[in-house]
């Protein structure tokens, strides 16, 4: 069962092959015996997995199923879960049961999926490698002394070692994208707004995004049905009609206009990967599309703006965690500005405090101007340059990272080296654009993926391009040895 | 862009976090490499170029002046760390 893509399982299950109970129970047992080796998840939620598989059951007997009853999933633990332990990878949350459900829970328990539990993440999505969780880290399936990739590491390794069908993640500078890469999943950021932050615990608001990790495009099309819409509850959700994500996926590329930019092929780009990228888009020359170099000349400015933008937005997100409503109280505060210092000196890990403190600087008096404004001025010189490659191209492909996944512990000294693992996904984000992570190969027996950008809310279109490009090649296909 | 310790006391104090005297030294370095990074920032003339605080030019919704909310306190309060009589309660803040 466990080697089933979300449609065939979905068809697998309307056809009464197996029952949703079943195939629950053979998930939560692959979790039990396997999780151990990557430590995908924090919080295992077996029981209310077998209730609501159940309850899928009758549904599907019923006759009122919808595409996800009864198909287990992984969800982040960024997403507040009622009832459910929700710690965003942190000590400060570590005693926090959610009060309420964010909206892509909601859409998904509407939609009768199962939630087989949480999975571990870089704390506060705040990491490239999983390795800054208070959970410790999550190790690739592929090679367990390497990273799987962040923030969303235990999303992606939970559908690489096939613990999961699926998952959730979120994407603030590439989150979602940089792990599938790693690990070899398909990965989706949609548009900006495109999901409900709802419920989503806030990193960057300008920035950050739901979206699906999965094996194949169809895959992550069926989940992007589910997670998508509009949402009054989160103020910046966009109000536009959902398309049938799945009904564009055989559309043909002839002539589709694929936009290299030479700024993703240069320096810091590990050759081998370069070698498998282009090898991809020579794949896509076959199914008829026309490649055309482009530039995105404020690319090498992506970096440096956002560890102005994402960091100044939250130092303020995470001014909430302050020790007196919810999650972590240091012992015996002598007085309020104690109670909240050592709430959370004590309740954040390091990275987190270096960004707040970075953020707080950036927001302060007489700084305000010649970083965070200066950051803004920026942001927009990156988002033209997309504005101005889509005029002329219908996708802009490259690699989603400049090399395949790294050694645990090889770079967590490091912050700026860990930073620069972001250098492919970041713009998009910048500038709200839906992005995606297909696998495109191997280097050393380690994965790499293709990044494919897209124009605004043009999720349909990438979701076509991966599908078509997986009907053609089998790389989103391999499993890893020992999680076969 | 070079940070002393003093700034570093300083900006963790703005942002209320605690750190110990032995971790301030690795603080200075990182945080003054993350600045160094982000100077690349000044190499480029932005006069001209517009503020963009958001990826979507959107107009902020407005709704109906009717109230949606219903009273979630004690459900919310459930899970504070010391409440007594629906108060959070912190250390005596006024003599």
């Amino acid at each position: 069962m466990h080697n089933k893509t979300l449609s065939e399982l979905s068809a697998a299950l309307q056809a009464g092959e197996f029952s949703s109970t079943e195939l629950t129970q053979s998930y939560l047992d692959r979790i039990s015996s396997l999780d151990p080796q990557i430590n995908a998840f924090v919080t295992v939620t077996q029981q209310l997995a077998l209730d609501t598989a159940a309850a899928a059951d009758k549904r599907i007997a019923a006759g009122t199923a919808a595409p996800l009853t009864g198909i287990p999933l992984a969800q982040k633990d960024i997403f507040c879960t009622e009832g459910v332990k929700t710690t965003c990878g942190s000590k400060m949350l570590d005693n926090f049961i959610s009060p309420y459900d964010a909206t892509v829970i909601e859409n998904f328990n509407a939609a009768g999926a199962v939630m087989l539990g949480k999975t571990n993440m870089d704390e506060f999505a705040m990491g490239s490698s999983n390795e800054t969780s208070y959970y410790g880290p999550v190790k690739n399936p592929w090679d367990i002394n390497k990273v799987p990739g962040g923030s969303s590491g235990g999303s992606a390794a939970a559908v690489a070692a096939r613990l999961a069908p699926a998952s959730t993640g979120t994407d603030t500078g590439g989150s979602i994208r940089q792990p599938a890469s790693l690990c070899g999943i398909t990965g989706l950021k949609p548009t900006y707004g495109r999901v409900s932050r709802y419920g989503m615990i806030a990193f960057a608001s300008s920035l950050d995004q739901a979206g699906p990790m999965t094996r194949t495009a169809e895959d992550a099309a069926m989940m992007l049905n589910c997670m998508a819409g509009f949402d009054e509850r989160d103020s910046t959700s966009a109000q536009r009609d959902v398309p049938d994500y799945t009904a564009n996926l055989n559309d043909s590329l002839q002539g589709l206009t694929i936009g290299l930019p030479k700024e993703y092929f240069g320096e810091g780009l590990d050759a081998q990967v370069g070698s498998a990228v282009e090898a991809a888009i020579r794949e896509y020359e076959n199914l008829g599309a026309v490649v055309k170099e482009i530039s995105l000349p404020n690319t090498h400015l992506a970096v440096p703006t956002y560890y102005v933008v994402a960091p100044a937005e939250c130092s303020s997100n995470l001014s909430r965690f302050d020790g007196v409503r919810f999650g972590y109280r240091c012992d015996d505060p002598a007085d309020l500005e104690d109670l909240y210092k050592r709430s959370r000196g004590e309740g954040f890990g390091a990275e987190v405090k270096r960004r707040i403190m970075i953020g707080a600087y950036a927001l302060s008096a007489g700084y305000y101007d010649a970083y965070y404004i200066k950051a803004q001025q920026l942001r927009r010189l990156i988002s033209d340059d997309f504005k101005r490659a889509f005029e002329e191209v219908d996708v802009i492909m490259g690699p989603t990272a400049p090399e395949p996944a790294f050694g645990l512990g090889e770079k967590s000294d490091d912050p700026i080296t860990m930073y620069l693992s972001d250098i492919y996904t970041i713009a998009a984000n910048l500038a709200g654009l839906p992005g995606m992570s297909v696998p495109a190969g191997f280097v050393n027996n380690m994965p790499v993926g293709l990044q494919i950008i897209g124009n605004y809310f043009d999720e349909s279109r990438l979701l076509n391009v991966a599908h078509r490009y997986q009907q053609v090649t089998d790389w989103h296909a391999r499993t890893p040895e020992q999680f076969k | 862009m070079s940070l002393t310790q003093d700034d570093v006391k300083k900006i963790a104090h703005l942002a209320r976090l605690s750190i110990s005297e032995d971790d301030i030294p690795a603080y200075e370095k990182e945080l003054s490499n993350i600045l160094g990074l982000v100077e690349q920032m000044s190499a480029v003339d932005t006069s001209d170029v517009a503020p963009m605080a958001h990826p979507l030019d959107m107009v902020q919704r407005l709704r109906d002046d009717v109230v949606t909310e219903t009273d979630h306190h004690e459900q919310y309060q459930d899970i504070a760390p010391n409440v007594e009589n629906s108060l959070y309660l912190v250390p005596q803040v006024i003599e």
